[in-house]
């Protein structure tokens, strides 16, 4: 693991070790058997194209947790990660590289806790942002350990 | 396009209830499914001997396994009109928020409730927005995450839904 990341590393506009996630058939598969959500549209292409998309795309979920992937990465062990959220804006094809990134956006504390908020998103092959979002997290401080 | 609403009196009359409770314990055996396909291979969430290092003093449950817990359809005794399946509808995204950390082995209740419902006109068609609360309480009974995510359905001529039935 690398370095812990402490509140004093963090500046805003700071941007996010990035996660890139190739994506296939198995993959899809897998994440079917670990969630429990077995939608065709994730791995069965004719299925998809009646529902009016080009092909299998990502699941949805499996994109959220590699956002949370990338921010529990990003904090390491002793940072905490406080709250998530995206927005499904566009789809990720089967087949195609699906890219987390993100970066710092506010830092401050709060009832002697040091939190550090950023905007994250994944994006596609074409660079556009398929689930833009928002991640909190609690960091540890130098100054003050937790 | 179908200018009326497609909301029915039931799919209203569902709003603010309880749609399931799923009760949980975490297994190694689960975490170990979740990781493999997430490709998410932190030590702080399956190497016992090298968590117990960190301040926590533990493996953890990584936080994107908890949003896993909630796919499951009705419960019995709960009702479910076939329109708020997830069967079928699309994830509009959602947020969720982490308040204590949650162990393997840890008992977790989460309850889904439906809070709201509205209705959009798009490029493919008519469609629904259902909007959900999913609560998690451990077996000490303390909130230890919540989630608010939004589902959307597509109703238009010549879609066929999940249960491959053709919408007219």
């Amino acid at each position: 693991m690398p370095k812990e990341l402490t509140y004093e590393d963090i500046e805003i506009g700071m941007e996010l070790l990035p996660l890139v996630k190739e994506t296939s058939s198995r993959m899809s598969a897998e994440w079917a058997g670990a969630s429990g959500d077995y939608d065709p549209i994730h791995y069965d292409n004719e299925y998809a194209r009646l529902r009016r998309f080009p092909s299998a795309i990502v699941n949805g979920r499996l994109k959220v947790a590699w956002l949370i992937q990338m921010m529990t990465n990003w904090i390491g062990d002793e940072g905490v990660l406080r709250k998530l959220g995206c927005q499904h804006r566009g789809v990720d094809i089967i087949g195609q590289p699906v890219k987390c990134k993100g970066r710092v956006t506010k830092k401050y504390v709060h009832d002697g806790e040091h939190l550090v908020e950023c905007e994250i998103w994944t994006e596609n092959p074409k660079g556009e942002k398929t689930a833009p979002g928002e991640a909190t997290v609690v960091l540890p401080s130098r100054t003050s350990r937790k | 396009m179908n200018e009326e609403s497609l909301i029915t009196e039931e799919m209203r009359k569902a709003v603010g209830g309880l749609l399931n409770i799923c009760i949980t314990k975490i297994e190694r055996s689960k975490i170990k499914m979740f990781v493999e396909a997430t490709g998410d291979l932190n030590p702080l969430f399956q190497d016992e001997e090298y968590a117990r290092k960190s301040s926590y003093g533990g493996t953890k449950v990584p936080p994107g396994y908890l949003i896993t817990m909630q796919m499951e359809g009705g419960s019995p005794g709960f009702y479910m009109p076939d329109q708020l399946s997830l069967k079928g509808a699309i994830d509009a995204g959602g947020e969720w928020e982490f308040f204590q950390a949650v162990r393997p082995g840890d008992v977790i209740i989460v309850d889904r409730k439906h809070v709201d419902l509205y209705e959009k006109k798009g490029k493919l068609g008519n469609m629904v927005f259902n909007v959900f609360e999913t609560t998690y309480r451990n077996q000490r009974g303390e909130i230890v995450a919540k989630g608010r995510w939004t589902t959307i359905r597509i109703l238009a001529p010549g879609v066929k839904d999940y249960e491959g039935r053709k919408i007219e």
